[in-house]
């Protein structure tokens, strides 16, 4: 399963991230982070969803997403990367 | 992190590990990472002493941690220039934004390119002086009002906005020449391409590198970060055009020949 991780700290709101995830699983908190922000969150059972293109974290001005991609099967002969 | 999937994106080591002082949707966090993510990719790091310069980005020193030496408002092309002439083996960029090289610096950033010096230049073009409140600068659209002109710019009172890529391609010393986005992932991909080549005619001895890169300041702009990407689209980009504008290491059919034709 791809996913990524949101840095509620770092966050600071602006919402750019929820603008280019291709599957739209990205939305705001209802709850304010400790800077006064509602951050940006997967609700819960969404992040299956995820495709691990790392739009979101391309986006993000805050760098506040790490983005994890599932391994592919790797094919006989195949060079990394 | 599990076994079965693997790390695709984090922050860069370069990139300093704390919050920020930008304002939400700031556009100058995307060009610090871009500019992070190379210097760790092209093996930079240890070699690079970065010019700040002043307005929002002012900081730069805190947030990417390379040597840095802070100019005085619009003089970081003069002091880039020294520092590169006297270590001529270090990697010299500076980081500029739109009030500082196009206002009060265009007299150093003209001759410092004019002269063809082996520095590399970051210049963030959102068209006002974000750092002290939003007063005009020589990029602001005509129309954008601003605290200095609240009826909107006026070509006849102000002048029209200053396309800066265009001025530094028709000098003699650049080598290489672009103006870049950062309102959509397409183009912040773009983006890193263009400033990597701008990097690389410095390294490869070539000469001067310039990108200027369209970028947000929904603050100034009294807009959500959403809006201020689509102003950037609908606005910015049609006044001043993405491309390629001079690229020495292109024959004339390559990548300078693109001139002006990127889309939104
Ligand atoms: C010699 C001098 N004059 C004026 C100032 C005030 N000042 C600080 S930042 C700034 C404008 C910066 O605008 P810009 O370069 O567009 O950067 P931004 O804040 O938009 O990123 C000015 C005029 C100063 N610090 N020093
Ligand atoms: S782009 Fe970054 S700072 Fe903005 S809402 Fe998304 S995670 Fe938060
Ligand atoms: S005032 Fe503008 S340029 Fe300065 S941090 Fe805020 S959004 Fe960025």
């Amino acid at each position: 399963m791809s996913r990524i991780e949101i840095r509620e700290d770092r966050c600071k709101g602006c919402l750019l991230c929820t603008t280019v995830c291709p599957k739209e699983i990205i939305k705001q908190a209802d709850r304010f982070n400790q800077h006064g922000y509602k951050p940006a969150e997967v609700p819960a059972g969404d992040m299956k969803k995820c495709t691990g293109c790392a739009s979101c974290a391309t986006i993000c001005p805050d760098v506040a997403i790490t983005v994890y991609k599932t391994k592919k099967k790797a094919k006989k002969g195949a060079s990394h990367g | 992190m599990y076994q079965d999937e693997e790390l695709v994106f984090s922050c860069p080591q370069v990139v300093a590990d704390r919050p920020t002082h930008y304002c939400p949707g700031c556009h100058h966090g995307v060009a610090h990472r871009l500019v992070g993510e190379l210097l760790e990719e092209m093996g930079l790091v240890e070699k690079t002493i970065m010019v700040t310069a002043i307005g929002c980005s002012v900081f730069l020193y805190n947030y990417l941690l390379v040597d840095a030496v802070e100019a005085p408002h619009g003089r970081a092309p003069a002091v880039a220039t020294g520092v590169k002439r006297a270590k001529p083996d270090k990697f010299v960029f500076t980081y500029q934004g739109d009030g500082d090289l196009a206002s009060i610096g265009m007299a150093e950033i003209m001759h410092c390119a004019n002269r063809g010096e082996r520095v590399s230049v970051v210049f963030v073009n959102n068209t006002v002086y974000g750092m002290t409140g939003g007063q005009m600068a020589p990029t602001t659209l005509i129309g954008q009002k601003t605290t200095t002109c609240p009826g909107g710019r006026c070509a006849e009172r102000e002048g029209m906005p200053i396309k800066m890529a265009e001025i530094i391609a028709s000098l003699g010393g650049s080598a290489y020449v672009a103006r870049t986005a950062l309102n959509n992932v397409k183009n912040i991909n773009k983006t890193k391409k263009c400033l990597r080549k701008a990097f690389e005619v410095q390294t490869s001895g070539l000469g001067f590198g310039f990108v200027e890169v369209l970028s947000a300041c929904p603050t100034n702009w009294k807009m959500s970060a959403i809006k201020a990407n689509e102003r950037i689209a609908n606005e910015m980009i049609p006044y001043f055009p993405l491309g390629v504008f001079k690229d020495a290491t292109a024959d004339v059919t390559g990548e300078a020949a693109g001139k002006g034709e990127e889309g939104k």
